[in-house]
């Protein structure tokens, strides 16, 4: 009744071709950009915004990033930790060995690095597809690993093999607090979220999902795969490698490779799996079910055992949020194989219809 | 009806749960009890549970009680950030976290000095440390891998009959590829320089089960010692595959984390002969200690851990990191007030002003357990002793005398290390007069 778009009517093509045509969207959208950048900052505490907010900020952009290759360009990919590792890596190395590096700066350059990398390890798509790929792509995830641990230079020869990022410090605008943490993040994955959704809608998005849906096809028609698959490569990447970078600098503070190890590549491609293959908002449900559920389930279950007066140790807490969050993937991918994004459009259409649904 | 009933009894939980205790002592346990590190961590976090018992049972600290609660991280250094940013205000804020990671240590150091909680890290952590000018929040007491790895190079140099004779001779490190593994490099790489001999670096992947490539390795190489740097499954891995290989286990020497039941109990009489650093402390099941807890909270039925344990290498470990914490906040109370709470601010000033003498740990059950432990401004290590425990098939046993690491080696190493960390930090290190308030 409230949620439908009738006598919304467009009278121009830019009307008619906007990232949310319909009023109701575009408000819900605004409200919550504000909620996010104004309401959050002001009622949130300390944990909840160094704990789940900016890890579940930062995974979304990584989950964007690897939505772009598996989702949109259809090239499966287990080395996306590997790529965050280059970006984190890289854009410390551009902090301490440029003086004066901007922080901002650095991060960015780590995505391009990033980048390159990425068409240099996506080169092997042009000849193989679908699971050979997957195997293809985690020697990436291998060598870095490999390459980080061993080749001394890229931790500046500290002598755990552990680095760390001094200050946060953007044109004189110390970054210090959560909130300000958050705010930096969240401008960030704003920016990059919409230029991903513009991608995808736009020219280079379509050859995209041409060479996702049959690529013998698209390539009959006139794309060019090597171009569709490297560019998804290097687009893919740059949020990998920022995201990393962010991870490394503004949540960790002091990182191993272990932080960018294989498990995150798995989990990336499970948030995106699980969030919904080729959906921006899929990327946003696959992070927050990912990162915050298991913390969410650790902390309710021992609550609702108090309710009950019972007293759970903290490794049946543990085991038993393993258990409940493997029982909750499988339930999510039986009920809705198109993952939690699918689940969100059915809603909408069911919404429209209400209440008076034919 | 339902609805109503369950937002009754959610608000009654909301109720309960918040803290009555209002002065507490407030002691986050950050633990292990799942993953692959489970059987090691879940024994250290039961000794340091059962000793903040055991002083809540015996009347709190002058009277003030320890309020405790856990959090499971499986060694995982996100999830442990997570535990830390989660338990640091709670029950009006934190005294003192002890990781038992050396990752999240990494993590945390940059933490604790912007929320003014200390770190204790008995036996781990950042070597260089040990300057407190420098390190303000950390205390990696009783000692560091580089204390570890020192007086493994003496003992060796004194089977061999001197440091003379280790010129020639191959040192294997078999080490956990993390920050962890990694710490020990350093020192050996120095130590190799002066004595001449040659260090060979075999790194074993997280989480340690994977190791016949090293040993094919030291099958061809044949090194005279092998040093493990192992935790967890990898320690017992690693014996079962010098087993195999024939390696004399008489030659392996392990660090005080791969020195503990859990690493040769499954390998039983294939690791007699295997000798490992003592942190000060064996296994230790006729301490006084030992027996208070037995008798003030086992035999309440309070205990955390299973009873035959108590007493175990890593339970004691546990059960000393918590005495450290606590005598820490004992100290700080002289200075600021008896039977008050005590801030993180004010825990740091009594840690770093901690003096254990003999006397005092005899009085609290710690007699031939460990030696006196003192720390100072630019010492926060307290004491560099270290012993040697050989497992003889079923149980620990000491086969050497007290050993002392060598402060002329690692001093000016502490002091280059922690001088680099300052710089890269933008920290100035506090002059003496600092020091002193």
């Amino acid at each position: 009744m409230i949620y439908r778009e009738n006598g919304q009517f467009k009278t121009s093509y830019a009307a008619d071709q906007q990232i949310f045509p319909i009023r109701q969207d575009r408000i819900a959208i605004l409200a919550l950009l504000i909620f996010a950048g104004v309401g959050v900052p002001l009622f949130a505490d300390e944990y909840l915004f160094r704990a789940i907010l900016i890890p579940f900020l930062i995974l979304s952009l990584a989950a964007l990033g690897v939505n772009l290759l598996v989702g949109y360009c259809g090239q499966i990919t287990l080395g996306a930790g590997a790529f965050m590792a280059v970006g984190a890596y890289a854009a410390y190395n551009f902090l301490i060995r440029v003086d004066g590096m901007p922080m901002l700066i650095a991060v960015l350059l780590g995505g391009v690095v990033a980048a390159l990398v990425g068409i240099v390890f996506g080169v092997p798509s042009l000849r193989v597809r679908g699971l050979y790929l997957a195997v293809a792509t985690l020697a990436a995830q291998f060598f870095w690993d490999w390459a980080f641990l061993r080749i001394r230079w890229f931790t500046n020869y500290s002598s755990s093999g552990s680095v760390s990022v001094a200050e946060l410090d953007f044109f004189g605008w110390r970054i210090e607090t959560p909130v300000e943490k958050y705010l930096l993040c969240l401008g960030l994955l704003i920016l990059f979220a919409l230029v991903a959704k513009n991608l995808t809608r736009g020219a280079i998005g379509r050859q995209w999902m041409a060479i996702r849906d049959m690529d013998v096809a698209a390539e009959v028609i006139g794309i060019r795969p090597m171009y569709a698959k490297l560019s998804a490569f290097a687009v893919s990447s740059f949020y990998l490698g920022v995201a990393g970078a962010l991870w490394g600098f503004v949540h960790l503070g002091s990182w191993e490779p272990a932080a960018f190890s294989i498990d995150r590549s798995f989990q990336l491609l499970f948030m995106v799996i699980i969030g919904g293959l080729g959906s921006i908002m899929g990327s946003f449900f696959g992070a927050a079910f990912i990162v915050v559920l298991p913390i969410f389930l650790n902390q309710f279950l021992p609550w609702l055992g108090g309710l009950v007066g019972v007293t759970i140790s903290t490794a049946a807490v543990s085991h038993a949020e393993f258990m409940i969050f493997g029982a909750l993937i499988i339930f999510f991918l039986i009920v809705e194989p198109h993952g939690l994004a699918r689940l969100w459009s059915t809603g909408k259409e069911k919404l429209r219809l209400w209440p008076f649904p034919h | 009806m339902k609805l109503s009933k369950l937002a009754i009894a959610a608000a009654m939980a909301a109720t309960l749960s918040a803290p009555i205790h209002a002065a507490e002592q407030f002691f986050p346990v950050l633990v292990y009890r799942t993953g692959a590190y489970a059987p090691n961590g879940s024994q250290w976090a039961n000794g340091y549970v059962d000793y903040l018992k055991l002083v809540n049972a015996k009347g709190g600290i002058n009277g003030v009680k320890i309020a405790y609660e856990e959090c499971e991280f499986g060694y995982a250094t996100d999830r442990g950030v997570e535990c830390y940013e989660r338990l640091k205000n709670k029950h009006g804020g934190a005294t003192v976290f002890q990781p038992l990671s050396t990752g999240v240590t990494f993590a945390l150091t940059d933490k604790a000095p912007i929320d003014k909680i200390p770190l204790i890290t008995a036996g781990y952590g950042r070597s260089e440390s040990q300057n407190g000018a420098v390190f303000t929040w950390n205390f990696p007491l009783l000692g560091t891998y580089w204390v570890a790895a020192d007086v493994l190079v003496q003992h060796v140099a004194k089977k061999e009959g001197g440091f003379d004779k280790l010129k020639g001779k191959k040192i294997a490190l078999v080490y956990h590829d993390s920050p962890y593994g990694k710490e020990p490099i350093a020192l050996l790489e120095e130590r190799a320089k002066m004595h001449g001999f040659q260090l060979m670096l075999l790194p074993v992947a997280h989480p340690g089960v994977e190791q016949k490539a090293t040993w094919l390795q030291i099958r061809q190489q044949r090194p005279d010692y092998v040093f493990l740097w192992g935790w967890g499954v990898m320690n017992s891995t690693a014996l079962k595959e010098a087993q195999a290989t024939g390696y004399p286990r008489e030659k392996m020497y392990g660090v005080w984390w791969a020195g503990a039941e859990p690493d040769v109990k499954d390998v039983g009489e294939g690791a007699k002969g295997y000798n490992a650093l003592a942190l000060q402390h064996g296994a230790e099941p006729n301490a006084k200690v030992v027996k208070d807890i037995l008798t003030l909270v086992y035999d309440k039925g309070q205990g955390t851990g299973p009873r035959e344990e108590v007493g175990n290498v890593l339970y004691m470990r546990g059960l000393i990191s918590a005495m450290l914490g606590v005598e820490g906040v004992r100290r700080a109370q002289e200075r600021f007030g008896k039977g008050k709470v005590m801030t993180g601010e004010q825990v740091r000033w009594g840690l770093e002003n901690l003096d254990l003498d003999q006397k005092k740990l005899d009085a609290l059950g710690f007699a031939g357990v460990m030696r006196p432990v003192r720390t100072s401004c630019l010492d926060h290590m307290g004491s560099s002793w270290v012993r040697i425990h050989t497992w003889n098939g079923t149980k620990w046993e000491f086969t050497s005398d007290w050993y002392q690491a060598d402060e002329k080696v690692i001093r000016p190493m502490v002091m280059l290390a922690s001088a680099k960390y300052a710089e890269e930090k933008k920290i100035t290190p506090r002059t003496p007069e600092q020091c002193k308030e």
